[in-house]
Order: C-alpha cells, then sequence, then structure tokens
C-alpha cells in the first residue's frame, strides 16, 4: 500500500514515492473498464452515455453553468505522457486523472525497441522514457495514490514490443501495468526486426500478458501515419488488425481484451467523415466483440491548435455515430512541439467535452446503413479479403512482407510500388531455435511446447514457484548509473518544486512561456519581428511554434516561445487579502436583522441584463434570496438616473453592471457614478458596487467603487461583501 | 521495391460479388486464421534469446544475470534445451539454490557439466 495519501492542496512528493520502492507491490493485476450507469442523473441532466463520477476532479469551465457538474463518459479516456524524465511526468499524470483520464500511456525513449534486454535504472529519455522495473514501479505507486485521490481505478500503460518482448511483458506482469501495445507487425515494419523472431517472440509475450490479465492494443494504426497517403490503406489497416487479432485469439486472450487502434484516417479540409465513417462501420462488423481503441488523428496536424482542436473533435464525433471503448487523445500542440503540461489537460478536455456533448447520440440518429456508405462498407471488406488471398496466394505471411505488400500507398489492390520491404533473413535480432525435444521452461505463462516433467501439477512448482506465482521472488535492480538517474535530476530541480516559482511546459524548472502577438505585416517580416520582440523582452531560446496569414499584407498571428530567467518566491508576493465569505444562514440573519434596500442598473448604451439579473433574482441564487429589496432599473440607464433612484428610494446599496468595454466605458461609468455620488454629497452614505465581465475588485476601486465583481461571480459573493462592508463601515444607527 | 499495379478491384471481385454480408465476413476471418496459422506453429516449436531471458526472469533471476546466463547457454549451444532449464537442471544435479546455480552459469562456470547434463538430445522436439 502506498506509503501516505496525497492532500488536494499539497504537492505530491516525488523524494517520497521514490522511498521504499524495493518493496512495493502494484494493489491488483489487469485492466478495468469503466461502468456505464444508463440514466445517471447529474445537476438539470440525464445522461445515457456515463460511469460513476470523481471523488474529486476538475470539471469543464463551463460546468459553473450546470451547478459544477463533471459527468465522466463511459469510455476509457488515455492520456500520453512522456516528457523524458518520469518524475515530472508523475504531476502531469495527476492533472490528467482530475481531469479524467484513466488510462496513462508511457511513451517509450528512442532506441529502447532495439534494445536487446531490460533497462534498468531511471536514466533520462529522448522522445519518451526509458522503461524499466524502478521508472514502472514508482509510476504504479504513484497513480495508486493518484487513483485514491479521485476515486477511480487508472491503467499504466507501455510497451510490448522491440526485440525484448517476451521479458517487457515478463516486467509489465510483474509490476502490475493494466494495458500495453503488442503487435508484432509493427516490429517488422516500423522497427526493422526480423519477422520471424518478432512472431514468435510475441506468442510468449502475448501468453504473458493475459496470464497478467493486460489488455492489448495493435500496432495497426502506424499504417495510417506512415503511408503517404492514409485514407489510402483502409484495407490493408482491416488486414493488419485481423492478423493480429487472429494471432493473439490462438495464443489465449479473450477478444474483450483485444483493443483494435484505429485512427479516422483523415482530416479536414478533406470531407473527413465520408471517408472516415464508412471505414469505421466496416471495421466495427468485422470486428464483433472487440474492442475499439479510438485515436485521435496525428498524420493531418500542423501547427495551429484550434485546427487539431476541431480535426479530434470530428474523431469524437466518429466515436459516438459509431463505438470506443477507449477514446486516446493527442494533445493540440503535438504538430509543433513535445506535448506541455497544458496541452496534454487540453486534448482530455477536448474529449470529455465531446463525448458529453454528444451524450445518447444514437438515441435520435442512426447511420443510414444503405446507400453510399453500404457501399462503400461492402467494397472496404471485400478489398481486404482480396488482400488475405493474396497474402496466402503469395506463400504467406513472410513472402508477403518480403514482396512489399504493407503500407503501400495505393488503394488495395493498387499497388504503388512503396510499401515497406523486408527480408525474412534480416533484419534486428535473428536468432530463432528449434526447441529440443526435451526442452523444459519451469514457468507459468509461457507458450509452446514445454516438457514438464511427469507429476509436476503446476509448472513452476519445480522451482518452488515462479514470480508470477510468488513475487517477492521479483528481483529488484536500483541504480545502473551513478549520473544518469532520477536521485541526481530530483537534486537539481528540487529549488523549482519547493521553493521558487518558475513558468515550466514540460519540466520543473525550465522557465519556458509563449506568447500570440499579431504583428501587421507580412509572415516572413513578422517571423523576424516576433523573435526579435521576444528578445527585447529578455527571452532566451526563442522560436516561433505557430505563425498563420490573416492577410498577405495586412498581418499575420504568431505564437513565440522562450525561456526565462524569472523565479518568485510566493512568500514575498504582496497579494490582496482573500475576501472571507459569510455564509448563507449568516447573511440571512444579518438582513433580518438590518434590512437592506438598494438600486441596481445596467448602465450606459448597454442592453446586457443577464448577468445583472443572476446576481439579483432568487431563482438564481442571487441576492434578493438573502432578503435584501432590489430595485431594478433596466438596461441603458444613464447613471443621474440610477443615483436620483437611489435617493428616492433611500437606498444604502448602488449596484452599476457593464458589460461593453469598448472605449473604457465600464471604467467611465464607474468613475462618474462616484463622482455623481461625491458632487450631491452622498457618496459616504452609500455602497457603490460595480460588475461586468471585465471587472476586477481591483480595478473598480480604483475607479471609485467600494467593490467590483467580475466573471463567474455569485449572488452570495456580492450578498456576503454587501453585508460585511456594510457592518464595518456604517454602525448601526448612522442613518436612523 | 513492391510490384506496381493499377486499381483492378472490378475484375478480381468477381468471386466475392454474390456472397452474402455474412459470408463475406466468414471469409475475411477464415483467410485471416489461415494466415497466422503457420506463424503460431513456428512460435510454438522455437524459441529466442529474449523468450529465454523472460524465463529465467520468471524464476526470480534479475535481468543482469538472465542476459549473462541466456549469452552463455547460446555459446555453449545448449539455449534449445532451454535457459531455465539449464539452471534447473544444474542446481538440481548439484544440489543448488536456483539463485547459487544462477551466479554460477552467469559466470560462465559449470557449462560443460550443464552440456553433459544434456547428452545428444538436440534434435526437434
Amino acid at each position: 500500500m502506498p506509503d501516505y495519501t496525497l492532500d488536494p492542496h499539497i504537492k505530491i512528493n516525488i523524494e517520497k514515492i521514490m522511498e521504499n520502492l524495493k518493496d512495493y507491490r502494484p494493489r491488483r493485476k489487469g485492466w478495468t473498464w469503466r461502468k456505464l450507469i444508463p440514466h445517471q442523473e447529474l445537476g438539470p441532466f440525464t445522461y445515457f452515455q456515463t460511469s460513476a463520477g470523481l471523488k474529486a476532479s476538475q470539471s469543464l469551465p463551463a460546468a459553473g453553468f450546470f451547478g459544477g457538474i463533471d459527468p465522466q463518459p463511459e469510455c476509457t479516456i488515455t492520456s500520453e505522457i512522456a516528457s523524458g524524465r518520469f518524475e515530472d511526468d508523475l504531476r502531469r499524470m495527476r492533472m490528467a486523472a482530475y481531469h479524467g483520464a484513466d488510462h496513462i500511456m508511457v511513451i517509450r525513449t528512442a532506441g529502447q525497441s532495439h534494445y536487446d534486454g531490460l533497462l534498468e535504472g531511471t536514466p533520462e529519455g529522448i522522445g519518451g522514457v526509458p522503461i524499466s522495473r524502478k521508472q514502472l514501479r514508482a509510476t504504479r505507486k504513484a497513480l495508486d495514490m493518484i487513483e485514491d485521490e479521485v476515486g477511480r481505478e487508472i491503467n499504466l500503460h507501455s510497451y510490448v514490443s522491440g526485440v525484448a518482448g517476451p521479458e517487457v511483458a515478463v516486467l509489465l506482469a510483474e509490476e502490475g501495468v493494466n494495458g500495453a501495445h503488442q503487435d508484432p507487425q509493427y516490429n517488422v515494419l516500423y522497427r526493422n526486426i526480423n519477422a520471424v523472431r518478432s512472431f514468435v517472440d510475441a506468442a510468449e509475450a502475448k501468453k504473458v500478458m493475459n496470464w497478467a490479465e493486460i489488455a492489448q492494443i495493435d500496432g495497426a494504426h502506424n499504417a495510417n501515419a506512415t503511408a503517404r497517403e492514409a485514407w489510402k490503406v483502409m484495407p490493408e489497416l482491416l488486414v493488419q488488425h485481423a492478423i493480429n487479432s487472429a494471432y493473439s485469439v490462438k495464443v489465449g486472450m479473450p477478444k474483450d481484451r483485444i483493443c483494435l487502434s484505429t485512427v479516422p484516417p483523415t482530416a479536414p479540409p478533406a470531407p473527413a467523415l465520408r471517408l472516415d465513417l464508412p471505414y469505421a462501420v466496416a471495421l466495427r462488423e468485422l470486428f464483433v466483440g472487440y474492442r475499439m481503441r479510438a485515436q485521435m488523428n496525428t498524420k493531418y496536424m500542423e501547427s495551429d491548435t484550434r485546427e487539431v482542436t476541431v480535426t479530434h473533435t470530428l474523431n469524437i464525433l466518429l466515436s459516438r455515430l459509431t463505438s470506443a471503448d477507449i477514446q486516446s487523445t493527442i494533445t493540440p500542440d503535438e504538430g509543433r512541439n513535445v506535448p506541455w503540461h497544458y496541452n496534454t489537460m487540453n486534448g482530455i478536455n477536448t474529449a470529455k467535452q465531446t463525448l458529453v456533448g454528444l451524450d445518447g447520440l444514437q438515441e435520435m440518429v442512426e447511420i443510414k446503413r444503405e446507400g453510399i456508405l453500404g457501399d462503400r462498407v461492402r467494397e472496404l471488406k471485400e478489398r481486404a479479403v482480396l488482400f488475405l488471398e493474396e497474402i496466402l496466394e503469395t506463400g504467406g505471411y513472410f513472402e508477403a512482407v518480403q514482396q512489399g505488400f504493407f503500407v503501400d500507398s495505393g488503394l488495395y489492390p493498387e499497388r504503388n510500388g512503396d510499401g515497406i520491404v523486408r527480408d525474412i533473413k534480416g533484419g534486428v535480432g535473428t536468432e530463432v531455435f528449434l526447441r529440443a525435444r526435451d526442452y523444459f521452461a519451469p514457468v507459468c505463462g509461457h507458450f509452446g511446447i514445454n516438457r514438464i516433467p511427469d507429476g509436476v501439477e503446476r509448472t513452476c512448482s519445480k522451482i518452488g514457484g515462479c514470480t508470477l506465482c510468488v513475487p517477492k521472488k521479483i528481483q529488484w535492480i536500483d541504480e545502473l548509473d551513478e549520473e544518469d538517474n532520477v536521485n541526481k535530476r530530483l537534486m537539481k530541480s528540487r529549488p523549482y518544486r519547493e521553493g521558487g516559482l518558475t513558468p515550466e511546459v514540460q519540466w520543473a524548472g525550465d522557465g519556458v512561456v509563449s506568447m500570440t502577438l499579431f504583428l501587421p505585416t507580412d509572415i516572413r517580416t513578422a517571423h523576424f519581428a516576433a523573435l526579435e520582440i521576444a528578445k527585447q523582452m529578455g527571452w532566451e531560446e526563442t522560436e516561433v511554434i505557430h505563425k498563420q496569414v490573416m492577410h498577405p499584407a495586412e498581418g499575420t498571428v504568431l505564437e513565440v516561445k522562450g525561456k526565462i530567467k524569472v523565479t518568485i518566491d510566493p512568500l514575498t508576493l504582496q497579494m490582496p487579502e482573500e475576501e472571507e465569505q459569510l455564509s448563507a444562514e449568516v447573511i440571512r440573519q444579518k438582513v433580518q436583522e438590518r434590512p437592506m434596500l438598494g438600486v441596481a442598473a445596467t448602465v450606459g448604451e448597454d442592453e446586457h441584463s443577464v448577468g445583472l439579473r443572476e446576481i439579483l433574482d432568487i431563482k438564481h441564487g442571487g441576492i434578493e434570496g438573502f432578503g435584501m429589496k432590489f430595485h431594478y432599473l433596466g438596461t441603458s440607464v444613464p447613471i443621474s438616473k440610477v443615483v436620483d433612484a437611489a435617493l428616492e428610494t433611500g437606498a444604502e446599496v448602488i449596484l452599476i453592471s457593464t458589460i461593453i468595454s469598448h472605449g473604457d466605458m465600464h471604467r467611465l461609468n464607474m468613475q462618474k457614478l462616484h463622482d455623481l455620488c461625491v458632487e450631491r454629497g452622498v457618496r459616504d452614505r452609500l455602497i457603490l458596487v460595480g460588475g461586468g465581465t471585465q471587472v476586477t475588485n481591483e480595478l473598480a476601486r480604483e475607479w471609485g467603487m467600494d467593490a467590483g465583481f467580475g466573471r463567474g461571480t455569485k449572488g452570495i459573493d456580492v450578498a456576503s461583501f454587501l453585508v460585511k462592508y456594510r457592518e464595518e463601515h456604517f454602525s448601526a444607527n448612522v442613518r436612523d | 521495391m513492391g510490384v506496381q499495379r493499377k486499381d483492378d478491384y472490378e475484375a478480381r471481385r468477381g468471386h466475392l460479388a454474390e456472397l452474402s454480408e455474412k459470408e463475406l465476413e466468414e471469409r475475411f476471418w477464415q483467410l485471416a486464421n489461415q494466415v497466422v496459422d503457420p506463424l503460431l506453429e513456428l512460435a510454438r516449436t522455437h524459441t529466442t534469446p529474449s523468450i529465454e531471458r523472460s524465463v529465467l526472469l520468471r524464476m526470480g533471476l534479475d535481468s543482469l544475470t538472465s542476459k549473462a546466463i541466456v549469452e552463455k547457454a547460446l555459446q555453449n549451444g545448449v539455449l534449445e534445451h532451454g535457459a531455465g532449464h539449464c539452471v534447473w537442471h544444474y542446481a538440481e544435479t548439484f544440489g543448488l539454490e536456483i539463485s547459487q546455480a544462477a551466479k554460477r552459469l552467469a559466470r560462465g562456470e559449470g557449462w560443460e557439466k550443464v552440456k553433459g547434463l544434456f547428452g545428444e538430445v538436440r534434435d526437434n522436439a
């Protein structure tokens, strides 16, 4: 069990996670699915496709309008988190879980798939994390604590590919990893690992994964990302899914732990859904009983995070029109840099927001199976069958790979001759041996011929139990490299994690900031001007991460990143005291004892009334609910009329609201109100309050108000202020 | 370089045109199974250094020891009996703990004795 529990107001203690790892054991094995709650009532709504809510979570920004609800879709949500320093990733994993991810996928460091053995210790990775026992154990331990914080099981995921597949599978099984990629075709096509070795290894790896009840994700989506025209490889994708699925079932995996990694192949400006939907339907019709891992498109993404978000929203529309058991997310900044903390949350939120927004879609909308969609589904299936037929005619899988059948950019049976060609005798790791007649492996989870001595009940009883049955036999290696390890990195990053505050996007203390700027010039001039501006601001290592033409001559929008060397000590910050809010009960009691009267109006040439009415109305939880009486004067009311009304009714409070801030209208109106009250000699008898989306308390007070309230204000905030302010500034008998 | 071919889908699909959707899907799976069957047989009857290291890990050895033993088993031509088999057989015969036997074998000791234990059993299972 974890050594300590997480406090939502205290940062996770990485040093403490790293303690006592040698004896830490994961609390369960195997994959956990969310459970559908068919008609769940949350706030004012009933949901058809949600699961149990979280104990602690961050809801979507607009949730405040609906009582702060945070509906959790019924499907798993994946977040890929792998910055190269796993200790920094633990913090991001906590944020991701808090936003609603329950499947944390750790990408491996470049080159690990060609490493013939297991990595130990915690070296820094490139483009991913070196997967080792220590890294996995620390990550699983942190996730165990994080799942207690949010109140939901979190699946940890890694990769069982490369030349060391079976060993990695054993490592993952021993360390309580819950999901893994495993597909020998990935080794063959994208890692040039010997094809025979890849399939022989895969059977053993799958058998071990099956023992550990690890959910498997295949590698077919890589063909989308690799082929020149991704939408043309659809028949091949069906074939790749089938090869890995059939192989896995024959090794003994149940279909409901075999997940097909599927990506909508296109993105706008292609007519995306018309191409992607028939494929999604064909896939789900052919692979009944298997699980769908819907991935977002990564092939057609540029540096524009808005464009990427729209594409990913369409991807989820496709998931909702068909089905998804796991909805994977891609960060909107993946097209321009290694994903940043907050973009990971953006990716998760895009999935959560869209899934929930499309809740129950199929109750009202169904796919028109006949017509162009049906014709296309049929065609894709036939093309896939023709592909399989030709593999067999050619002499089988290996021969087909040798002849470049796979990842050809033609729409099969069209072939463009640009497929990936692998020699069956070539590639990395060609050592494959025929097992001898007396071959014996005294362990569980072993595939194939095993001459277990007579009279042995359990395979591993000859050795007194294997590590799968007796976990305490698992051997622990801490670190092999004295310099390149987590302890050294934590020492360096400690000042940034414990004391000073420095901006970060990825690693503690990285100092990376970014800004968006519009420059009224052409794209090339804008590029260099933006870099110069960042330089003059004192930024280092500046880089333009996005630029987009608004008009060839009139302007360009750019995003620039850079590093700053600024560290703030939070203890030295001048922060205004946080208002302590009175409870609803206390406010009501105080108003009953001493009634409060006010006037309220939207002032200037402003017809917005929604915000102010929400602050006032009983039915919106407004201040009238606490017994205060307000005369609402309407919209576009001149300031002089507001003051007149206050004086006529004997009000002690004036509430004005200004939404429009063009030409500083909100500032001018507040100053005018203050000045007029001074002029009439009533300023010290009145409490003046300004509100509006662009208003802050500090600004309003600068402009002569007693308080200001901005976006997100609730009636109780204003009511609490009024009662407290009156007590502090006006003794009960002043106006008698 | 693979072959180049124009899309001849219409010409090829003749034998599929009359199949029902269900028959087409059954044919898809029948062919897929046919493709993987020989691959599975290969896996059933063969082993690799990684498989053998994974067996040693499961026997309670660390990754460094496992790697050394598999290398030595390969050099001595006995990997096809199973690396775990080598360690277990050696330990059993000489009354050693698995971990003791593994340490010796990882250091390169005892392999002549291991070879002797397997005799001439080398051919296919």
